[in-house]
């Protein structure tokens, strides 16, 4: 199995990865950290929204939705 | 008398354990130099009376928002602090618990939602975490008052942890692993019916689907409520007061204080609708027109709130709001404007940024139509055909999204992603939802009603010293060779600004042609909707913003208000 990093934002919906690092100030760490994305976690794409439109995640079966400027800075290993 | 702060996570039900400790008898009220409401209440613990504060929810002591600074703020007054926590998402509440528990506050946890965690297949052990914290765990369900009364009597054993001390970042993260191994088990369970309807909410096409039913079926409830309420509460109420108000008629005998105070007599009696009397139709318009809508309102924008749906109206509107320097929470301005502009301009408190605001506001009072607008849209309009009324909501919207796309280049600042979490779909708690609707009407009756009277008033004295027809005189070159309309259409938009039910009244007698009137009532529109919206844009944004937001009104009036001449008459 190989693991591949790729930024949150580039992921098809469905796609399951593992957070590995985060690109932003520790308040920007901080915020995604305390709602529950976290280097470790598992993580599954449920939609991106068309259009410039937001990114929905599932992480412990809770649903968070993040803007693309943030998704792009939430670096994910996919496992191929 | 001591002080109790609930703090927590947003969505853990902490609005739901609060009614269940209070009560009824609650204040929500702005904390004081910020926009952030905070609800306060009353309780009785095993020690005696104690006030209640519910802190806005915030994921840690790092505020991050002025929410979450409110939070960190209020929690300086505890005297004791009762933590809720979500049962089905322990891990990610557990961070916030360490950072109370650190700082040494006395503290009971509340782990709440103990059913929907059951349902999820997630096992706690409530007295392993009791131990590990330092201190008391009750398990609540909150939503049916399950377990609250053993909360309270543990109130007594409140205290600082005796386990926890000061940590940093990392070894915190670290603790919030290590507990939640210990006390949780999870068992596998597949994805439910509930689940792939949740999901489907979200994605894009079967989201936005969702949404438009969803929209259309609050509507129709807004609908159906406020006709009931007018016909069955407010309408007779008005019969009752019809008498008494003949009586002070009569008693004024003819004369200036008779018309400013009960008005012109329709066919012999009070037109609650014409006769445009203070305690005629000034107290009809308010209470017997729009508040039953209003009130149906709340309660429905309440409970789509409290059902968890509007987080997922967000997420699918953000798509559009976001290009006009909102994001997704920019569509609840908008839906709470098209009730009443004063809650709309309010409701832009859930935006982060100082421009974010500004534009929410401004766009809610140039081109979103208030219930009375919409009432004149169609009182004036209907006759001629639902087309014209067409081209008056069509251009609203069009100048929504021209107004919001310059502003976003024009006003420098920030403008904030959208960032949420999407809470699981619930069971509203009647209490806390009942509770929160009337809390908003209440603000309403409050903040709006008072103005709507005085407008009402200053147009009723300066109609009567002939003021507005010098204005006219001195406006009507404007209104006839850029708008097309006749000169008497000035009096009429001019008094529109403090009073759109006289406006239509005085439009109507003009013979104007659909096309005029289609220019005219646009314009009656777009510009302030009126005096109570003015004085919450003063005082939300300032005498600058404020001043700046009427600029833009009065340009995108005259501009609009041109370019519909053009198109629809020509020259």
């Amino acid at each position: 199995m190989i693991a591949m990093e790729e930024m949150l934002l580039d992921l098809e919906p469905g796609t399951q990865g593992t957070v590995t690092r985060f690109v932003g100030t520790p308040s920007f760490i901080r915020k995604l950290r305390t709602i529950g994305i976290r280097e470790g976690k598992t993580l599954t794409v449920v939609a991106r929204h068309p259009l410039g439109g937001p990114v929905v995640v599932d992480v412990d079966g809770r649903q968070i939705t993040l803007g693309r400027g943030m998704a792009r800075r939430v670096g994910v290993a996919v496992t191929l | 008398m001591k002080t109790i702060v609930l703090m927590g996570n947003p969505n853990v039900g902490k609005s739901g354990i609060f009614s269940r400790l209070t009560g009824t008898r609650v204040i929500a009220s702005n904390y004081p130099g910020t926009t952030v409401d905070v609800s306060r209440g009353e309780m009785q613990t095993p020690t005696g009376p104690a006030g209640v504060i519910d802190a806005p929810g915030t994921y840690s002591l790092s505020p991050s928002n002025p929410a979450e600074e409110v939070a960190a703020v209020v929690l300086d007054q505890a005297d004791l602090v009762v933590n809720v926590i979500d049962a089905t998402n322990l891990e990610r509440n557990l961070y916030l618990t360490l950072e109370l528990l650190e700082r040494g506050v006395s503290a009971v946890v509340a782990l709440n939602l103990q059913d929907e965690a059951k349902h999820r297949g997630i096992a706690i052990d409530a007295a392993e975490l009791e131990r590990l914290l330092g201190v008391p765990v009750g398990p609540t369900v909150g939503l049916f008052g399950e377990g609250i009364r053993e909360l309270v009597e543990r109130f007594r054993e409140a205290r600082p942890s005796g386990t926890v001390r000061p940590m940093s970042e990392e070894e915190r993260w670290a603790t919030v692993g290590r507990i939640t191994g210990a006390v949780q088990v999870v068992t596998h369970r597949h994805p439910t019916l509930g689940d792939r309807i949740a999901e489907a909410s979200i994605k894009p096409v079967t989201g936005g689907l969702i949404a438009a039913a969803v929209i259309a079926a609050a509507f129709l409830a807004v609908r159906w409520i406020g006709e009931g309420l007018i016909s069955f509460v407010f309408e007779p109420l008005f019969d009752l007061y019809t008498p008494i108000a003949m009586q002070a008629s009569d008693l004024l005998g003819p004369g200036l204080l008779h018309d400013i105070l009960i008005g012109r007599f329709i066919e012999g009696g009070i037109d609650y609708e014409q006769s445009m009397g203070l305690l005629t139709t000034g107290l009809y318009v308010p209470f017997a027109m729009i508040l039953p809508y209003i009130v149906a309102f709340y309660i429905v924008l309440s409970i789509l709130e409290d059902t968890g749906y509007l987080p997922r109206l967000a997420t699918l509107a953000d798509t559009f709001f976001h290009r006009l320097g909102l994001h997704g929470y920019g569509i609840v301005p908008v839906i709470l404007g098209l009730g009443c502009n004063v809650p709309g301009a309010l409701a832009s408190r859930v935006l982060e940024t100082k421009k974010q605001r500004f534009i929410a506001i401004t766009l809610v009072s140039i081109s979103v139509p208030c219930m009375a607008q919409t009432a004149m849209v169609f009182g004036v309009l209907g006759s001629f055909g639902m087309g014209y009324v067409a081209i008056v909501f069509g251009t609203l919207a069009l100048v929504y999204v021209t107004v919001g796309l310059l502003l976003d280049r024009m006003v420098p600042g920030q403008c904030p992603e959208i960032f949420l979490e999407i809470p699981p779909y619930r069971m509203p708690d009647p209490r806390a939802t009942g509770m929160k609707a009337w809390m908003r009407v209440r603000g309403f009756i409050r903040e709006a009603v008072p103005y709507l009277f005085i407008g009402i008033l200053l147009v009723n004295l300066l109609y009567a010293v002939g003021f507005f027809d010098l204005l006219a005189a001195v406006f009507a070159p404007v209104m006839q060779t850029w708008l097309g309309l006749p000169a008497e259409a000035t009096a009429a938009l001019l008094v529109g600004f403090l009073r759109k039910d006289l406006a239509v009244g005085m439009l109507v007698p003009l013979g104007m042609t659909p096309e005029q009137l289609v220019i005219a009532v646009t314009m009656l529109t777009i510009y302030f909707p009126c005096v109570a919206a003015f004085v919450v844009l003063l005082r939300e944004m300032g005498m600058r913003g404020m001043l700046t937001a009427a600029g833009v009104m009065l340009t995108a009036a005259l501009l609009v208000g041109g370019a519909l001449r053009l198109v629809l008459i020509g020259f």
